[in-house]
């Protein structure tokens, strides 16, 4: 068994891994740009608009790109969503905008409104600030209200942004050493490549009024209660800060990985130095799975095979998404769910699995049929889910409440305690970057009229 | 398979695709590979006078319209720079070598007999098929009282056509500028001069655009521009108007149609409203002369489709139909009507009606789907829904029965001057 524990850093050379890791939807170019924005119909009511989470206007932004008033273009944006840039290129727009384009209806051919959005975002944030000449946003004269922020992810630094903008102070307490949240941490390196996330958040943080304490943990160095007594309201972007675990024997195996900390790795190290089995079974059916199995083939694993127990219309990755796996030469199994982890005593060596199928009340259950796949590293990409924990270390105070693992927001979203807004993956709805900076303007524009008006 | 040749003012080619004389018939070169191309016929670009003109650096101007590159075109050239005998010389050759096409050559010379007597006999000697007298060029020739300064004079347009044609057995085409009012005026005179036909549009006087970093209109010439002669796709409308004002008023006179002619459509179009043939340039400079191909093919295939056996079976049989405002039946009444499955939601319909019209298409929604309706009450019939609308046969115009019998403006009660109906 020459191929236990076969997992090495190096297995492609710094040029294979630059170019396997770079940008890998390239933007469009100038001119491509703007006849693709001639293809738009300015819509009257526009349905892509309405799928937008955010709500861009999409035809006004793309009308402003192909008559070259690019500034225009991302200001119609980023007033919308201010991480447009971002957006751009990780929302599943076939399942959004581009969905409901009536080009889609008309001839399966939608506009690209991502990659449109992209090419007007990146042109304003390619600029310098003070080439920019009309800064996209200015701050309000201070106001001296001081909001605090928990999480530097797409929620709080969207709610950050907006108060900021109304003049407010805005502290973020980030538990990393690096503001992001999954943009930075938990999203494939070649769909923000160069360093957009960084670039994006000095963009963001350019309008002033935002200080981020960096390594400052929920529940450890600072408490609910604490920043509800030192600040005038309280965002909680708190994200989903556990990963599921599979329960199963032999999970403790070296080799067994969670896909979130793999992917991670990959944003923060040299991918010379990430390490990546030759065999590798990444087990899950989201947006992780297929981020985890595509990089870890493009790290140079042989052999990568993701495994779901449903089938593909039940994936949280978008068809979209599988097929990029697919193009990568990742293996999609579906409908099977591990039983086993196999191993030596110390090192993992594949995973048990049994076929599913639905039975006749449409429940998953497990056949008695099994087949094993051989690995050397397997990841675990099952989910993660809110921790509500660090929320309740002092009994005294009063707590979000949450009800099926996240927390109880209204429409404006308000917590259940008075002052303390929340947003992002902590709170109910669909777990998208988009859906994030909506939750943290709507907070935001609560937030102002509760101070203000 | 239909015959397309053609015969303009005696001159037969075969096929009804000239080369306007422009830079795509400047030399020899160039009209060789235009005849093995497929073309019909040429008008060799304008001849004039020794010593030859002298041409700028940045010529050409362009109108992009939604990605679309030069769907308008401009120049600031003159008539051919090179001397009059290497012309004539290339000529000779061009018609010697390619008997069975037209060759017909543009002329400008100063307004005086001497001069139009002298060239014709150099040109007469080349045996090439006729002649087309340059009043149409407007920028830079206009300036020396050439060109279109003589096109705006019917006077002056009768005066030298009458002179050309005691000077020369050659047929005589007079181009026509479209920088006039009227159109008739300068044919008519052209007619009166014993013209054998009239070939337009030439160019229409204008500025492309602006570029606003230099502030200066395009084409720029080191820094400062002047008003070019505009053509294209653009302008065909305006040609095809100009046309067809002149086949309506005077049928007997041959017409070459000349104005954004791209494809055998267009083609089509102008014959229809009454052009022998028709004149190419801007489709060509913008694409080569392989466009030749599917313009033949494309005309023909039309034409035996709806069974045209020649191109005189065409000519003229949309002039009939071209009528003048007050001979509209202001009974005849459509309404929009939209396929409600072919509809994508686009309210293109609705908001063009909502915002600049009548307020005839109502936005609904049923159960949230959006749904775009007429209100036939409002709808006065005017295209508009129809023409934004971009998907093919969604929105269609209806007419509607209402059993009123013809009304024109000449009859209708509103008119004061109305004419009483005849019992």
């Amino acid at each position: 068994m020459t191929d236990i524990g076969d997992i090495a850093a190096g297995r492609l050379n710094v040029a294979e891994l630059a170019a396997n890791f770079a940008d890998s939807h390239p933007p469009l170019s100038p001119a491509q740009s703007v006849v693709e924005a001639n293809r738009c119909y300015f819509c009257h009511d526009a349905p892509c608009v309405e799928a937008c989470p955010t709500g861009i206007d999409i035809p006004s932004f793309i009308r402003k790109i192909a008559t070259g008033n690019l500034l225009g273009s991302a200001k119609t944006i980023l007033e919308a969503n201010i991480l447009g840039g971002s957006c751009a290129r990780v929302c599943p727009t076939e399942e959004l905008c581009e969905r409901a384009c009536v080009h889609t209806a008309q001839e399966h051919k939608p506009i690209q409104i991502g990659a449109l959005q992209r090419h007007a975002t990146d042109w304003l944030m390619q600029r310098p600030n003070e080439q920019r000449r009309i800064a996209p946003f200015v701050r309000a004269a201070s106001t001296g209200r001081r909001i605090a922020v928990v999480g530097a992810g797409p929620a709080g630094l969207a709610c950050a942004h907006a108060l900021a903008r109304h003049g407010h102070d805005v502290t973020i307490f980030e538990m990393r050493p690096k503001a992001g949240g999954l943009n930075e941490y938990g999203i494939a390196a070649y769909k923000v490549a160069d360093d957009f996330a960084q670039r994006e958040i000095a963009f963001i943080l350019a309008i002033g009024g935002i200080t981020i304490e960096y390594g400052k943990t929920l529940g450890r160095d600072v408490t609910l209660g604490t920043i509800r007594r030192d600040f005038d309201a309280v965002f909680l972007g708190l994200g989903q800060a556990g990963v599921k675990a599979l329960g199963l024997p032999g999970e403790t195996l070296s080799g067994v990985r969670d896909a979130i900390d793999f992917i991670a790795e990959l944003r923060q190290a040299p991918k010379l130095r990430v390490a990546v089995g030759r065999r590798v079974v990444v087990i899950g059916g989201g947006n992780t799975a297929i981020d985890a199995a595509t990089q870890a083939r493009r790290l140079g694993a042989e052999d990568v095979t993701i495994v779901y127990r449903r089938g593909p219309e039940h994936m949280t990755a978008t068809g979209k998404e599988q097929e990029w796996a697919q193009t990568n030469n990742v293996r999609l199994r579906y409908w099977a769910a591990p039983t086993r982890l196999l191993g030596t005593e110390t090192t993992v060596t594949g995973v048990e699995f049994a076929r599913t199928r639905l039975d006749a009340e449409g429940r998953l259950t497990l056949t008695e049929q099994t087949f094993e796949l051989a690995a050397d590293m397997v990841l675990k990409a099952i989910g993660q889910q809110f921790v509500a924990d660090p929320l309740n270390t002092d009994p005294a105070e009063d707590v979000p409440a949450v009800r099926d693992g996240r927390i109880v927001v209204d429409a404006e979203r308000r917590t259940s305690v008075s002052g303390v807004y929340a947003g992002g993956d902590c709170v109910p709805g669909a777990d998208l970057t988009v859906n994030a900076v909506q939750d943290g303007k709507l907070a935001a524009a609560s937030i102002h009229r509760e101070l203000i008006v | 398979m239909a015959d397309l040749t053609s015969n303009f003012a005696g001159i037969r080619s075969p096929n009804p695709f000239w080369l306007a004389s422009a830079p795509p018939t400047d030399k020899a070169y160039n009209v060789e590979r235009a005849f093995k191309a497929g073309w019909g016929g040429v008008v060799w670009k304008t001849l004039g006078e020794d010593p030859p003109i002298v041409n700028v650096s940045s010529r050409y101007g362009g109108i992009s319209y939604n990605g679309a590159r030069i769907a308008g075109f401009s120049n600031i050239e003159l008539i051919t720079d090179r001397p009059l005998q290497v012309n004539l010389d290339e000529i000779k050759l061009i018609k010697r070598d390619w008997p069975d096409r037209a060759v017909v050559v543009s002329l400008m010379v100063p307004c005086t007999e001497a001069s139009w007597q002298r060239i014709l006999a150099l040109v007469e000697e080349t045996g090439c098929d006729g002649v087309e007298l340059n009043f149409g060029c407007p920028h830079g020739m206009s300036e020396r009282d050439m060109g279109s300064a003589v096109g705006q004079v019917p006077e002056y347009v009768e005066m030298v056509t009458r002179w050309c044609k005691q000077h020369t057995r050659m047929p005589v085409i007079v181009k026509l500028t479209p920088n006039v009012t009227d159109i008739l005026a300068p044919a008519a005179a052209a007619r009166r001069g014993g013209a054998d036909g009239v070939s337009l549009i030439n160019t229409l006087q204008a500025i492309t655009g602006v570029d606003l970093d230099l502030m200066a209109p395009e084409p720029v010439v080191d820094g400062v521009g002047s008003h070019g002669g505009y053509c294209g796709p653009a302008v065909k409308p305006i040609a095809l108007r100009m046309v067809a004002d002149i086949a309506r008023a005077m049928p007997d006179l041959a017409v070459s149609g000349i104005g954004g002619i791209s494809a055998w459509r267009d083609a089509a179009e102008f014959i229809a409203l009454g052009a022998a043939n028709v004149q190419v340039c801007t489709a060509a400079m913008h694409r080569g002369f392989k466009i030749v191909e599917d313009m033949i093919d494309g005309l023909a295939n039309w034409m035996d489709d709806k069974s045209y056996p020649a191109i005189e079976d065409v000519r003229g049989r949309a002039v009939r139909n071209y009528v003048h405002w007050s001979d509209l039946n202001l009974n005849y009444k459509i309404v929009a009507r939209i396929d409600q499955d072919l509809c994508i939601k686009c309210g293109l319909c609705h908001i063009g009606c909502e915002d600049t019209s009548h307020q005839a298409i109502a936005a609904l929604r049923a159960g949230g789907e959006r749904r775009y309706e007429v209100i036939d009450a409002e709808c006065v019939g005017c295209n508009l829904c129809f023409l934004a609308c971009p998907v093919d046969g969604c929105i269609t115009m209806v007419r509607q029965d209402t059993g009123a019998s013809v009304l024109t403006w000449d009859h209708h009660p509103n008119n004061p001057l109305r004419k009483e109906q005849a019992a």
